[in-house]
């Protein structure tokens, strides 16, 4: 019952683009995915927050991810590095399955990036500290290399001048920029944002999604979650709307936001737009 | 095993000595019920004190809680017990102890309801002295029935410390739960009685250790 | 006035039992040295311990922090020294002293450490643990240089309060400040040994209750004692 349900939704979901139906139409097959979700679920207790979702991510894509809150969106993007523990399905990162047991998923990590919505800057050190730690102490970099590499990130952020600065005393925008650095630094194969603009204050918000365009134009692959529609049509590859725990409807922005065909999408985009 | 428990929790000898344990709880109990409430009492007065802010006053009672918090409560105690008489002030043994504790709690009951009065947003008291309440009004009414609540845990505290030092009074010869213990074992040479008083007292202060670490848990979430 | 003076600060007593009250003074402070430098940081590693949420483990560490916290010192103090022996446990009464102190002082630093890693905020642990940072090393690099700050004041609090309890060792007849204070008193029919005691003791806690003051201060006054 329940995977006719999840193989209805990837229909759906795979209907209005053909790259996506390609993706996950060959699960086994594996083609040049860098990040492959086949049916993910995950529960809380008694309560479903995915219920069987299906997602491709080639290099160098920006995937946005929209909808409601309480959708289950930042789940997803929680669950593709692990910080929450799926209950079913699998996840692959250049086609090596990282949801299987026995993966050292610190190692997977050190591949995945992450910017969080509030942000988590460690307080006790400097805007470098805070970039060079896992330099260091994940890849063990000696402290001189981790320091070069740290301050070329804060440079490519726009925060060189801030590198010795603690977070306290630096803007929430400033913050995120340091955030973005931090994830970026590890030079992973692809970069999660979870709302990163959604707990600033709206005059800092540019600068951060000036940042992400950025970072996208670099080559980065990125799946982002956020509620900036704007970015979502200039910046994505493809754009996913997640509701009640389901993929309703995926393609690109042209199609998402020109031609909605789910009516639940529709209202969706009227909301977010008046 | 057996031997373990024939040595440390001899039935035979629990049965025996319970009455004279009992009669040591009881008694440390009456501490208790006596010293808390006018440490507090006197810890409130302080803080409600220091609210004044009237220099001169706020360096003699800063002056007095510091004093007590260097002084160990056995000293202070010792002295009251053994020192005052020199002056033709003798105590007996459980008003010594009930002095000896009363000033001891009141410094730390002082502190923290100083920590809750400041803890209450100044607009408080601007608010309750706006809508027509005096000075006085305002500190009862307004802001140390929030004060209170802010600082719970470090009360909660500050209880089980002040019970848990009537055990002090074993010293001056007070026959309360521990001294009873002491002359227990000296008379049966097996240490049953100590390990039954120790036993007691975790089975009466426990329930205060889990709420106070559920309290603080409590801060720690708000915060 | 004059019967207080002679009393309470009689020079020519006070002189005599100096050297002795120095030595009583001299052994106070090697307990209290020995307690917070055993105490605090076996406190730490259980609190640490803590964190890897072994379930057993964990039930017995909150089981004997909670048995040290809820028992009276001095309780601690007279079963470690009259009722050990009976399992063959022998100890000086220093010793005794230091153990019973010890253990009481580790058993409330877990407590407060404890509280200071629950309240640095989730998004910590999960910042550390997305760039690869295993377990331990989140624990040490990123938890625990917030949590101790966080726990310095309480701690500092406790600290004095439980090395204070030295003066117990008194009871066991450790030959400390207030043991020394006691027994000239009685030899010399005079209380001034004791009033140097109090001051004794004076001299040694009073700058770290004043600093404990400064640390409120510093970084807020909740959670006070």
């Amino acid at each position: 019952m329940k995977d006719a349900a999840s193989k209805d939704v990837v229909g759906k979901a795979t209907a209005g683009n053909d790259t996506a139906s390609n993706a996950t139409a060959s699960n086994d097959t594996a083609g040049n995915d860098l990040v492959r979700i086949v049916s993910l679920r995950k529960s809380f207790g008694n309560q479903e927050i995915l219920k069987g979702i299906d997602l491709a991510v080639k290099e160098t894509e920006a995937v946005v991810i929209i909808g409601a809150s309480g959708s289950g969106k930042s789940t997803l993007l929680r669950c593709i590095n692990r910080l929450e523990e799926p209950t079913g399905g699998k996840i692959y990162l250049d086609d090596v399955e990282i949801t299987r047991k026995g993966v050292n998923i610190n190692k997977v990590r050190r591949e995945i990036g992450m910017v969080f919505q509030s942000i988590n800057l460690y307080p006790h050190m400097t805007a470098v500290g805070n970039v060079a730690l896992a330099l260091r102490r994940v890849l063990g970099m000696k402290r001189k290399e981790a320091l070069e590499r740290a301050e070329y990130y804060l440079d490519q952020v726009g925060l060189s001048d801030k590198r010795k600065q603690y977070p306290g005393q630096l803007s929430g925008g400033q913050q995120q920029r340091v955030g973005i650095a931090r994830a970026v630094a590890m030079e992973p194969k692809v970069v999660l944002f979870d709302e990163p603009t959604s707990a600033l204050d709206p005059e800092l918000v540019g600068e951060v999604l000036g940042v992400m365009r950025q970072l996208k134009e670099s080559g980065m692959t990125m799946i982002v979650v956020t509620h900036e529609m704007q970015f979502a049509r200039d910046v994505a590859d493809h754009v996913v709307f997640v509701h009640g725990g389901q993929i309703l409807e995926s393609g690109s922005p042209a199609d998402l936001f020109g031609n909605p065909k789910e009516p639940r999408l529709k209202e969706f985009i009227r909301r977010v737009h008046t | 095993m057996e031997l373990f428990l024939d040595t440390f929790f001899n039935l035979e000898i629990l049965r025996e000595v319970m009455p004279l344990l009992l009669e040591g709880l009881r008694l440390t109990l009456v501490l208790t019920a006596v010293i808390i409430p006018l440490a507090a009492l006197a810890g409130l007065l302080i803080a409600a004190l220091q609210s004044l802010n009237n220099r001169f006053l706020n360096f003699v009672l800063v002056g007095y809680i510091d004093f007590l918090r260097s002084i160990p409560p056995l000293v202070l105690l010792i002295f009251i017990y053994n020192a005052l008489p020199f002056l033709g002030l003798r105590l007996g043994n459980f008003e010594a102890v009930v002095l000896a504790l009363v000033l001891n709690g009141s410094s730390f009951f002082g502190e923290i309801f100083r920590a809750g009065i400041e803890s209450v947003p100044a607009g408080q008291r601007e608010a309750a002295r706006s809508s027509g309440l005096n000075a006085p009004q305002a500190l009862i009414h307004v802001i140390i029935p929030q004060g209170a609540r802010n600082v719970l845990p470090d009360l909660v505290t500050n209880i089980l410390e002040l019970t848990k030092q009537t055990s002090l009074a074993s010293v001056v010869a007070l026959q309360e739960l521990l001294r009873s213990a002491q002359i227990a074992q000296g008379l049966l040479f097996n240490p049953t009685p100590l390990v039954a008083a120790a036993l007691m007292y975790f089975i009466l202060l426990w329930p205060l250790v889990r709420i106070i670490s559920r309290m603080q848990r409590e801060v720690v979430v708000i915060k | 006035m004059e019967q207080i003076l002679n009393y309470y600060f009689n020079l020519e007593v006070i002189a005599r039992y100096l050297p002795d009250l120095l030595k009583g003074l001299l052994i106070t402070v090697e307990m209290a040295v020995l307690i917070i430098l055993l105490g605090v940081p076996l406190g730490l590693l259980l609190a640490v311990v803590r964190t890897y949420r072994i379930r057993p483990l964990n039930w017995l560490i909150v089981f004997l922090v909670d048995f040290f916290r809820a028992i009276p010192l001095l309780v601690i103090v007279v079963l470690t020294y009259f009722a050990l022996p009976y399992a063959g446990i022998v100890m000086s009464s220093f010793t005794a002293t230091v153990v019973a102190l010890t253990l009481v002082l580790a058993a409330f630093a877990e407590e407060i450490f404890w509280a200071g890693i629950t309240a640095i905020d989730k998004g910590q642990w999960e910042a550390a643990r997305s760039t690869g940072l295993n377990r331990t090393q989140a624990i040490f690099v990123v938890i625990l240089p917030q949590a101790i700050q966080i726990a310095i004041p309480p701690l500092t609090n406790r600290t004095i309060a439980i090395t204070k309890g030295t003066s117990l060792g008194s009871v066991i007849a450790v030959q400390e400040i207030l043991s020394v204070a006691t027994s000239a008193q009685s030899l010399a029919a005079n209380p001034s040994p004791l009033t140097m005691g109090a001051i004794l003791y004076l001299i040694l806690f009073f700058p770290f209750v004043r600093f404990t003051r400064w640390l409120e201060r510093r970084y807020g006054s909740w959670r006070s004692v």
